[in-house]
């Protein structure tokens, strides 16, 4: 069942951004940062919680989970350290996607050459 | 006059796309989870290996030529998930070799996604003040 | 008007996509590598455009320092691949720069300086390349984005020509277009932005000459694709000049009409040089096509000015040309 809920949320949550693409004017580049923002305030709001409980991978997949994540490292951190855990709090929380994408981007870029797509 | 002429994206097509393979994608993940947690990590941490696996193998994707080919077709499918993230960090830092290590990888490496982290993060930390002044209240 | 300009002899060179196109087999060089042996996409185009030269002078057995001048431009920032090609032949150079229009700009301009009397030999030579125009306008390559329906692609190609006073192709007028804009900002679609820069400067030479479409076996303009071609059409039609099956479009011919895979068609400065270096040259030389206009095309963009949602100013170049 948590498969079911996995991929039909991560798929629905898709399913929206490619709505915005193809019927409004907004670019992906600022689907994203809307995306990460309202996971932010989603996670604030204390429902993206029980939406990761639900949906699993689902919600923690997309875009809106990195912003989910965001939310609830500087929640944490505030608890902990006061007004020093705005600042600390998100990126702590985030640090292994974000390490991990620079560290295998550097990587691959060691590997692997450019390639034209014309073709 | 030529607004009327732009087609619109063959927006059905697009969506039934972006959704069936966004949710592969998070189908994937969960799999994944459900593995790590089953090796004995826990909730959080299997989480972020997920993210960590999946930003790999993206990653590796982007290198080999797969990915962008992939998203072409499937479009908010593959940019939405964590997966896209990867491909937006690795693709650029690919193509700057030629301008070399720092000059050209080093800084053209967040060109794309650099947005996602700067948001992101502001709005964590309007977040975490708001949530403090709070605490100073109710606590 | 020119006394005595024509164009001797042409050269092209183009990529693997283009090479699969229906003009592949008339290339000069084509190449499966994409890179042409180089390390760069930059230093690519840069070696595809020396390449046609080269060509060009093997063509028209050529030394080096019988040309007088070279003209010619590319799409890259301060026209590098161009200008690098240069260093290599030593040769004088102008470096121009019309975004796709810029074979048609280097063609009157050599044109008239031969037809002047102020060079013997001129070469044009003007090139584009898909993967280092990708990194300057769009996207890197490796990065996934849809393309809209409407889009065009950039074609990987260079042609060269060779302007004398005598020669088989006979450049007899040109017109310089006036830059116009009709409140595009969408830089995906090009076609549509520069279809008005088009239909205002053919209108304006047939009001100038009393010539008409018919008067023509072909009215080409250079890369407006499948959406830019049919506007046009319709603009020409409501300015009271009727076109029906005159027009035709580079962007359309370099891929084949049906546009396989690169949405709207061809675009690039390669693009219109090399179909004129291929298939129009060839008719020309044929006496296929008699008479012909060329409208070579520009979008006057940089990625800046589109995120600055600036509208989107275009050009259009008008060279007559006639089979001797």
């Amino acid at each position: 069942m948590n498969y079911l809920y996995a991929f039909l949320s991560g798929g629905a949550i898709c399913l929206l951004a490619q709505m915005l693409v193809d019927k409004t004017k907004l670019t992906p580049a600022k689907i994203l940062v809307l995306y990460v923002c309202t996971g932010v305030f989603l996670g604030a709001c204390g429902v993206y919680a029980p939406f990761v409980r639900f949906a699993g991978a689902g919600a923690t997949v997309p875009l809106t989970g990195f912003g989910y994540t965001l939310a609830s490292g500087v929640k944490e951190a505030v608890e902990k350290q006061g007004l020093m855990g705005c600042l600390t709090g998100g990126l702590t929380a985030s640090s292994a996607g974000i390490s991990a994408a620079v560290i295998f981007a550097a990587l691959w870029a060691l590997l692997f050459k450019s390639r034209d797509k014309n073709i | 006059m030529a607004s009327k002429r732009e087609k619109t994206s063959p927006c059905l097509k697009n969506c039934l796309f972006a959704f069936l393979s966004g949710g592969a994608v998070c189908l994937l993940g969960q799999a994944m989870k459900d593995l790590f947690a089953l090796l004995g990590a826990e909730e959080k941490t299997a989480y972020s290996l997920v993210a960590v696996t999946l930003v790999f193998a993206a990653g590796l994707c982007t290198g080999l030529g797969f990915y962008d080919k992939a998203a072409r077709v499937c479009g908010a499918g593959l940019f939405v998930p964590i997966t896209g993230f990867s491909n937006a960090v690795t693709s650029p830092a690919i193509e700057a070799r030629c301008e070399g290590a720092v000059t050209g990888v080093g800084s053209e490496i967040f060109k794309i996604a650099g947005p996602v982290i700067v948001y992101g993060n502001i709005a964590s930390v309007i977040y975490g003040v708001i949530y403090y002044i709070y605490l100073c209240f109710a606590g | 008007m020119f006394d005595k300009a024509y164009i001797s002899c042409c050269a092209a060179v183009g990529g693997a996509l283009e090479k699969r196109g229906p003009l592949g087999s008339l290339f000069d060089i084509t190449a499966e590598d994409s890179y042409f042996g180089m390390d760069s996409w930059e230093q690519a185009e840069s070696e595809m455009s020396r390449l046609s030269v080269n060509m060009l002078h093997k063509k028209a057995s050529l030394a080096e320092k019988d040309v007088d001048v070279m003209l010619g431009g590319d799409l890259l920032n301060q026209c590098t691949a161009t200008g690098f090609a240069a260093n290599s032949l030593p040769v004088p150079f102008l470096g121009l720069y019309n975004a796709c229009a810029t074979a048609a700009e280097a063609l009157l301009l050599g044109a008239s300086l031969v037809s002047g009397g102020h060079a013997e030999k001129a070469v044009a030579a003007v090139s584009s390349h898909f993967c280092s125009s990708e990194r300057q306008f769009r996207f890197p390559l490796e990065y996934g984005s849809q393309r809209p329906p409407y889009s065009q692609n950039t074609v990987t190609g260079a042609g060269a020509f060779l302007l004398e006073q005598s020669g088989a192709v006979r450049v007899t007028r040109a017109l310089i277009g006036k830059v116009t804009e009709k409140g595009i900002t969408d830089a995906n679609n090009m076609g549509a932005a520069m279809a008005p820069a088009a239909a205002q400067t053919l209108i304006s030479f047939f009001e100038l000459t009393g010539e008409r479409p018919t008067n023509y076996d072909a009215v080409v303009t250079g890369d407006l694709g499948r959406e830019g071609s049919a506007l046009l059409a319709k603009l020409l039609e409501s300015g009271g000049i009727g076109v029906k099956g005159a027009l035709d479009d580079c962007g359309l011919i370099v891929y084949g009409p049906e546009c396989r895979g690169v949405n709207a068609g061809g675009s690039g400065c390669g693009c219109s040089a090399c179909v004129l270096a291929t298939y129009f040259w060839q008719k020309l030389c044929k006496k296929e096509i008699r008479r012909m206009l060329f409208v070579g095309t520009g979008a006057l963009l940089s990625p800046r000015t589109v995120m600055q949602k600036q509208v989107i100013p275009c050009i259009a170049h008008l060279v007559e040309l006639e089979s001797i």
